[in-house]
């Protein structure tokens, strides 16, 4: 009598799918209509640009999944790379100020996160609002502590971490892969990441079934901040600077790349390799616009309208199935 | 309506299905879950399209492509889950959508439409003031106001979906007589509920539905209730409840003079082996009590006691780890997670005895819902569907497999039944029966009193968050588990 008959399985693979051919054909037109595109040099261009918002878009896909949002991972990547290139400027031995710099950076993320948690969980405000907040505050305070130049003068070394290469692919690929591997692993393999979709799923069902929801979702907002000041250290390293406007808007490119990979922005469904398939795709089409003189003005008016079609294609093809 | 058809992907769900309602007749539609009866209905309402088929109003072939036709032709629905808007007045939901404006400006005139809904009120003997908001409604009031947006809009055929699965007894009787007023008026009334005693006092005709057929039709009178279960079942269902043959034991559970939202000083005691009923009407603090035992909401004062030793709990999570487990009312809001597997949802609780390293075993998780399917008849028996696909009575199950994994020593049930059809009910007596047989200590909660003298122990009755009086035996009636519900404790 039950009127839809599909299963949840088959239709998370249609929506990894789904997005998948897209991105193929989107390739494929590309390196039809520019010879350079589909070079290895190319490629791994195109992964070392993605590679920071999609480092960022792996931890906000957990806060998604959980019915959740995070505005302020674009003034944590600022305030991170901040932080982390005036612990390179103290002067201690660089073999030990990078390790430093990075640890630094990551606690000053987890410690965001967990402030957001903590307001969104004790005080009961929605995440959109706290985020929010933060976003301003961390912003306002990365203006304020350089007085709003930028943090210059670096060791050459510190560069490495940003535009080095091991074996041909840049260090940042690198870590985004290293990232997503784990990710999709806690996602899909550990009770964390039952977790996750449960309290996206159900809240109150989640509670009470024992899970600690206030942890998870505590938890969830550590790892965004967490994995975005790792970005703020890698965007730092590449720009070889502490920039305190850093990061401005990444939360939309970030929040798009989550959406277009099939999440849904109400929780309980999505897949990090859905994510991961999105970030690639926005990254792509950034890209093959500029090998085709495509001008910036157009480009925004293309990725909007493209991020549009990709969302509308999911549901269409959700709600037929 | 005559030979509907509807096929879905697998499942014929009605099968050349007829249907008649007279003008001034309560028409009850019966059958288990998954029988047709919502399908039928839907395809009434405009919601759902039929495959094959004639519907046919007063002689007329009618065609019902969507909900504004049905509305036209004067076809209205309640639906278990009213489609009212919480933040906006009765008089307002009562003309949504048919608002009278003034004369001169398309502004909508406030007096004509309190005056409107107001006299519609009153046509159904109720007095609810029409400015009131409807999230300030009890849900029988609420359901008033529904009957009356129906009237509004000039029904003659009028659907109602288990319309006393949340009422009280005595909101019930004035739903009934709502019922017979509008049946004066001429209305024709389908009505569905899984309480069959109902059928026999408001209902003159009675259809019963069986795997998408229609079994028979016939006068109320010619029935009892036996045979009406037969029909439904298509089996003779010797018993409807099990014979009880657990033993209690020990006490495991002992509540001294608990307190809380709603709570007056509790006090109580279940042994291992023991079914205890709660009895008592809605409102009266059994959910209230069971979420405390559970650590789902704060207890403000006095002892509760598991196996001895005091329990201070302030989380499910420390309930679940001491051995305490609550199937909740409303599992569908509050036990399930509905976009989950059958598995996933099973393993939920348990998921740490289920870890190889950091992640999860996924063959043992596996293996353990397949033998909780089996063992509970879950049907379908794929543990990979979602169990937003599964039917009520299965959810259930599946809720109840979650938690017999977790060993819990004392199990809570609240309103295990509701809305699960006989066949179903039985096996769910049977399991908290072997429950109990194996030592644990059952706490049962149900406004059916038949349902709690059938398969319990001992009653404990409560009252406005008191407990007014704990019975057991054979002899108990319903009359006496009523007088205590209703005897107001004096302070």
């Amino acid at each position: 009598m039950t009127a839809t008959r599909l299963k949840p399985g088959i239709s998370s693979i249609a929506a990894r799918f789904g997005i998948g051919v897209a991105f193929v054909f989107e390739v494929a037109a590309f390196a039809l209509l520019s010879p350079y595109f589909f070079t290895p040099d190319n490629l791994l261009n195109v992964s070392l640009q993605a590679s920071i918002t999609a480092i960022i878009a792996a931890g906000m896909t957990f806060v998604i999944l959980t019915g959740g949002i995070d505005l302020s991972v674009g003034s944590v990547v600022a305030l991170a790379g901040i932080l982390a290139t005036s612990v390179i400027r103290t002067g201690v031995p660089f073999a030990l100020a990078l390790p430093l710099a990075l640890l630094v950076s990551i606690l000053f993320g987890a410690f965001s996160g967990a402030f957001a948690g903590l307001f969104i969980t004790r005080f009961s405000i929605t995440p959109f609002i706290v985020t929010l907040a933060l976003m301003t505050i961390w912003r306002g305070s990365a203006f304020v502590y350089t007085e709003g130049r930028p943090i210059w003068e670096l060791p050459e070394s510190f560069s490495t971490l940003g535009s080095g290469r091991i074996l041909a692919l840049p260090i940042p690929t690198i870590v985004m892969i290293i990232v997503y591997v784990i990710s999709h692993l806690t996602l899909t393999r550990t009770r964390f990441g039952r977790y996750v979709y449960a309290v996206g799923g159900n809240i109150e069902a989640a509670r009470l079934a024992g899970i600690r929801t206030n942890r998870v979702l505590v938890e969830v907002y550590v790892l965004a901040g967490l994995l975005s000041a790792l970005s703020g250290v890698l965007l730092a390293s590449r720009m070889n600077s502490g920039q305190p406007n850093a990061g401005i808007s990444y939360e939309l490119d970030v929040i798009a790349a989550v959406v277009v990979g099939g999440t849904s922005l109400a929780g309980g469904k999505g897949t990090i390799i859905g994510t991961f398939i999105g970030a690639m795709l926005i990254a792509v089409l950034r890209n093959g616009l500029n090998l085709l003189n495509v001008s910036s003005y157009v480009q925004q008016v293309v990725v909007g309208a493209v991020i549009l079609l990709a969302v509308m294609m999911d549901r269409l093809r959700k709600s037929s199935s | 309506m005559q030979g509907i058809v509807k096929q879905y992907p697998g499942v014929l769900a009605l099968d050349k299905v007829r249907f008649s309602l007279n003008a001034g007749e309560v028409h009850c539609l019966v059958g288990e879950n998954g029988a047709g009866k919502s399908t039928l209905m839907k395809i009434l309402a405009g919601a759902i399209a039929r495959d094959a088929g004639v519907i046919s109003v007063e002689g007329a072939a009618v065609e019902i492509d969507s909900p504004a036709a049905a509305q036209r032709i004067g076809i209205g629905i309640i639906y278990q889950d009213f489609k009212l808007v919480p933040a906006m007045s009765v008089a307002e939901n009562i003309l949504l959508g048919n608002e009278p404006t003034t004369n001169f400006f398309p502004f909508i005139d406030r007096r004509a439409m309190h005056q409107t809904a107001g006299a519609l009120l009153r046509q159904l003997g109720e007095e609810i003031d029409t400015s009131a908001l409807i999230s300030d409604l009890s849900v029988a009031q609420r359901q008033i106001v529904e009957i009356a947006k129906a009237l509004s809009r000039k029904v003659r055929i009028l659907a109602m979906d288990e319309p006393t699965a949340p009422l009280t007894d005595h909101e019930i009787a004035t739903l009934f007589s709502v019922i017979r007023r509008l049946k004066a008026d001429g209305v024709g009334i389908i009505y569905i509920s899984h309480r069959l005693e109902e059928i026999f006092d408001i209902g003159d005709r009675v259809t019963v539905l069986r795997d998408g057929k229609t079994i028979t039709t016939c006068p109320v009178g010619e029935l009892d209730r036996r045979a009406l279960i037969k029909w439904m079942v298509g089996r003779d269902l010797e018993n409807e409840y099990p014979r009880i043959v657990a033993r209690p034991g020990e006490e495991i559970l002992r509540l001294e003079e608990v307190e809380g939202k709603k709570l007056k000083r509790v006090s109580l005691s279940l042994r291992s082996g023991e079914i205890l009923g709660l009895a008592g009407l809605v409102g009266a603090g059994r959910s209230e009590l069971a979420r405390i035992i559970f650590g789902a909401d704060p207890r403000t004062g006095g002892r509760i006691l598991l196996g001895g030793k005091d329990l201070h709990i302030t989380s499910p999570h420390e309930a679940i780890n001491a051995g305490i487990a609550l199937l909740t009312e409303d599992r569908n809001r509050y036990g399930l997670i509905m976009q989950m597997s059958v598995r996933e949802n099973i393993s939920l609780s348990s998921l740490r005895s289920l870890l190889k390293g950091p992640f999860i075993d996924r063959s043992r998780e596996e293996s353990v819902a397949r033998r909780f399917a089996d063992e509970l008849r879950i049907r379908p028996p794929d543990i990979n569907a979602a169990v937003e696909t599964l039917s009520g009575g299965n959810r259930q199950k599946v809720v109840l497999a979650r938690w017999l994994n977790t060993k819990a020593q004392v199990l809570i049930f609240d309103e295990p039944t509701a809305g699960i059809d006989v066949g179903v009910k039985y096996e769910i007596y049977t399991l908290i029966n072997r429950l109990a047989e194996n030592g644990i200590g059952v706490l049962v909660i149900s406004s059916d009193l038949p349902e709690l003298l059938g398969i319990c122990h001992r009653i404990a009755v409560m009252c406005e968050g008191a407990l007014t009086g704990i019975v057991s035996g054979g002899d108990v009636t319903q009359e006496q588990i009523m007088t205590l519900a209703t005897s107001r404790q004096e302070q």
